[in-house]
């Protein structure tokens, strides 16, 4: 019988990827194992191998075809004296986004309200905190690598250091193609070794230069928290102010998709209790961008917080090689009246596309893109609440002792009289992050849970 | 008695008094450190160095200016020995805002960036990491520094320590490992610490050249570390020194020591104490007379007492000073 070749997922957070070139042709005998086609992801070119025998009776997907979404059904594979054409239609494979949302739920649900195409601009985007000039288009990914190179190019003394940074062009193609313009000098491959390499860039920062340290995944940076913290954040108070650590601990943070607990959280509350440290978390290409020229630029030690997630999503960033983004200074990505959402990361999206659903319910949601945790732009934060009167803050982190706890607190001492309703804060669920698709699903934050929090503090 | 020399080594008198006089200032400072933190001016911990002088003194011959060196909490000699001001050593100790960090650091957290003098770390075996990154700065820089790295037989079992040795051959750091290894790590001794107690020897499974050595002898010392240097300037990568070494006080200054006996101590006193050691050479071999060396005596006790002086006399930092140093 005819079966259905599907556009394979080839990484834990892929949703699309290009059908680069086929091996193999219409009325190929092919056997398990033997690879039909090279399929690029964001991060990579793959090889899809067959698994089972049969022969190719149709390729439903041109070579060169980007954007094809996984599950698509990209070939038809025949028995013997079989047609093609009796295969079942496309319209009977699984619906792609239903079968490629699972995985990264919240996220899919924020990404079909806000960017169906992956060339499209979020929606909502630009925001009038943008400088005015000319912008491109870019994903976070290319915004992080354009910061690095010149950043490098425009100083000597900055190198970048981690597992597979260099000749693997980076986990997730951040570093791609700085190991050829920089050299292994400053494009630095290490084992695999935290603690070590951690210790080793803050020991260089205080020798003269200014690392960029990327963790493969921040909850690798768990092996590191010891020179994080006690080596680099710590150093400049404990001389006298004699020594700083110029450096930055960049690398995804927080939810992937489906690759369980220890690879899966938000570690933004966690760095941003710590004297001494500066706390960055980007989530647009601009903020990625004129955050990271900002952290390498800065002479204290700096976490930098990204999210695997975000790196394909594109949005419109300045073409201005100046474009930096100061420290302190939130973002006001949607105005609104009644309610002020507050949030920071891949949390934006979600408070974006629960803005976007409440407003069919007629109320006006302003949406605070905090952008940096250490220092906050409360300032931005109590104005808004001056004027909406209520807030709702939106985290992927830990209910307990979270960032939208503290911001809580800080209206309460602040803006009290002006609340006309208790801040609830939104996160993720107090426990380790499940691997089974739907219980995944159910422990991060939701749009839904972001519009039912407003619902409330709006008495609706 | 101190171990006679077997011969009169080729050591000019002038090294013999310059050891002499920095292996006794830091004696001295350690005993009036212990004696202020029994009157309440010093508190916390305190790691007193009493009896491992000679190496640092020994290393500190073999360097040259722009050398680095970063060590544990036990720091005060290492301090002392690469020229810092014991003033401004004692006066941290005592918390006060004439202290090398202004008070905010403490016994364990002291820096001299003038130096090169880069801590006083409080977390065992931090130092090691932190000491290859001085010396991958070096080497990106191009210039021919190296970095002693200092820590003990206890921080020696601490994971980064062989995490770094990879490192450091993997990319021929300009670092030398110094391990001091005093026989306990705190309480527990190395024979309950480990089965591989000759520590050097742990870098040969990361490629690295080290040896042994008697750490209570400061002419030893300096020629091991004459080597070490040549090997790391050459361009070779690191090298391990294992410093035998001893120390008379406890762990800290709240440690009664009860895990060894007094004999023990009296032995290793009597027969290998690295000051007496350079005394005898000095008068024996009739280099300096006894008046000479109790001229220096005194002269060590009173830049002593002047630094205890300084470290009441300094007041405590102005409370605006918690505010400040947190970001450059």
């Amino acid at each position: 019988m005819a079966t259905q070749i599907l556009m394979p997922a080839l990484s834990p957070t892929m949703e699309e990827g290009t059908l680069a070139k086929w091996l193999v042709k219409e009325g190929d005998v092919v056997k398990s194992g033997q690879i039909l086609a090279e399929i690029e992801t964001d991060k990579a070119t793959m090889e899809f191998e067959a698994v089972d025998e049969g022969i190719v009776g149709k390729l439903l997907v041109a070579e060169g075809t980007a954007g094809v979404a996984v599950n698509t059904p990209i070939a038809v594979m025949v028995e013997e004296g079989e047609s093609a054409d009796v295969a079942p239609a496309p319209a009977a494979a699984p619906p792609a986004a239903e079968t490629a949302a699972p995985v990264a739920a919240p996220v899919a649900v924020a990404a079909a309200v806000a960017a169906p195409a992956p060339v499209q601009a979020v929606k909502g985007w630009p925001h009038a905190d943008l400088p005015e000039g000319p912008t491109k288009t870019m994903t976070v990914r290319e915004a992080l690598r354009e910061a690095m190179a010149e950043e490098m190019r425009a100083d000597p003394t900055v190198f970048l250091m981690g597992e597979e940074v260099g000749e693997y062009q980076g986990a997730y193609k951040i570093s791609q193609g700085l190991l050829d313009e920089f050299g292994a000098r400053r494009v630095v491959d290490t084992p695999i070794t935290e603690i070590g390499f951690a210790g080793i860039a803050t020991g260089a920062s205080w020798g003269g230069l200014k690392p960029i340290v990327e963790f493969m995944t921040f909850n690798f940076a768990m092996q590191a928290m010891d020179h994080i913290i006690n080596s680099a954040a710590k150093t400049l108070y404990m001389s006298g102010g004699q020594m700083g650590s110029p450096m930055v601990f960049r690398g995804p943070n927080g939810a992937a998709a489906r690759v369980g607990a220890q690879h899966s959280q938000d570690y933004a509350a966690w760095y941003a209790a710590i004297p001494g440290l500066r706390v960055c978390m980007p989530y647009s290409a601009a903020d990625a961008k004129g955050l990271l020229k900002s952290a390498i630029r800065d002479p204290n030690p700096v976490i930098f917080l990204e999210n695997e997630i975000l790196y394909g999503r594109t949005f419109e960033v300045p073409t201005d090689p100046e474009f930096i983004v100061p420290f302190g200074k939130a973002s006001i990505l949607r105005e609104g009246t009644d309610v002020t959402l507050v949030s920071f990361g891949i949390g934006c999206a979600h408070a974006l596309a629960a803005a976007e659903e409440l407003a069919k319910d007629g109320i006006s949601a302003e949406v605070i893109n905090l952008r940096t945790l250490r220092p906050i732009d409360y300032d931005t934060v109590l104005t808004s609440v001056m004027k909406t009167n209520r807030c709702v803050t939106v985290e992927e982190g830990f209910p307990v002792g979270s960032i939208g706890d503290h911001i809580a607190s800080t209206i309460m001492q602040k803006a009290f009289d002006y609340l006309d309703a208790p801040v609830i804060t939104c996160t993720g669920k107090d426990v380790p992050m499940p691997y089974a698709a739907n219980l995944e699903k159910f422990a991060l934050i939701t749009p839904a849970e972001v519009v039912t929090a407003v619902k409330s503090v709006c008495y609706r | 008695m101190a171990k006679k020399p077997d011969a009169r080594p080729n050591v000019s008198k002038e090294d013999l008094l310059k050891y002499y006089r920095e292996m006794l200032l830091i004696r001295r400072f350690e005993e009036k450190a212990g004696q202020l933190y029994g009157m309440g001016l010093i508190g916390g911990f305190c790691h007193l160095y009493i009896g491992q002088e000679a190496v640092v003194v020994g290393l500190e011959a073999a360097a040259k200016e722009g050398d680095k060196r970063i060590t544990s909490y036990r720091d005060h000699g290492h301090m002392l020995a690469c020229g810092m001001d014991p003033k401004g050593v004692m006066a941290e100790l005592t918390g006060r805002i004439g202290g090398y960090s202004k008070g905010k650091g403490g016994s364990m957290h002291m820096f001299s960036k003038e130096k090169h003098f880069y801590g006083g770390h409080g977390i065992v075996g931090a130092q090691v990491p932190l000491g290859a990154g001085l010396a991958f700065a070096d080497k990106y820089l191009g210039n021919d520094n190296v970095t002693f790295t200092y820590f003990g037989d206890g921080a020696a079992n601490q994971g980064q320590v062989y995490e770094t040795y990879n490192m450091a051959e993997l990319w021929a750091l300009p670092v030398i490992f110094v391990i001091e290894n005093n026989g306990y790590a705190m309480g527990t001794s190395v024979k309950r610490s480990t089965k591989s107690t000759t520590y050097f020897g742990r870098g040969l499974a990361y490629g690295i050249a080290g040896e042994q050595v008697d750490g209570m002898d400061v002419l030893a010392v300096k020629a091991a570390g004459e080597k070490a240097v040549a090997h790391c300037r050459a361009g070779k990568g690191p090298y391990i020194l294992e410093m035998m070494t001893y120390r008379y006080r406890g762990h800290s200054m709240s440690d009664p020591a009860k895990y060894r006996t007094r004999e023990e101590v009296e032995k290793i006193r009597t027969e290998k104490d690295c000051i007496e050691h350079v005394r005898d050479l000095l008068t024996q071999g009739g280099l300096a007379s006894d008046e000479e060396l109790k001229a220096i005596d005194k002269e060590i006790k009173a830049t002593v007492n002047e630094a205890a002086e300084f470290s009441k006399e300094s007041p405590e930092p102005p409370l605006e000073e918690l505010w400040t140093d947190i970001y450059a």
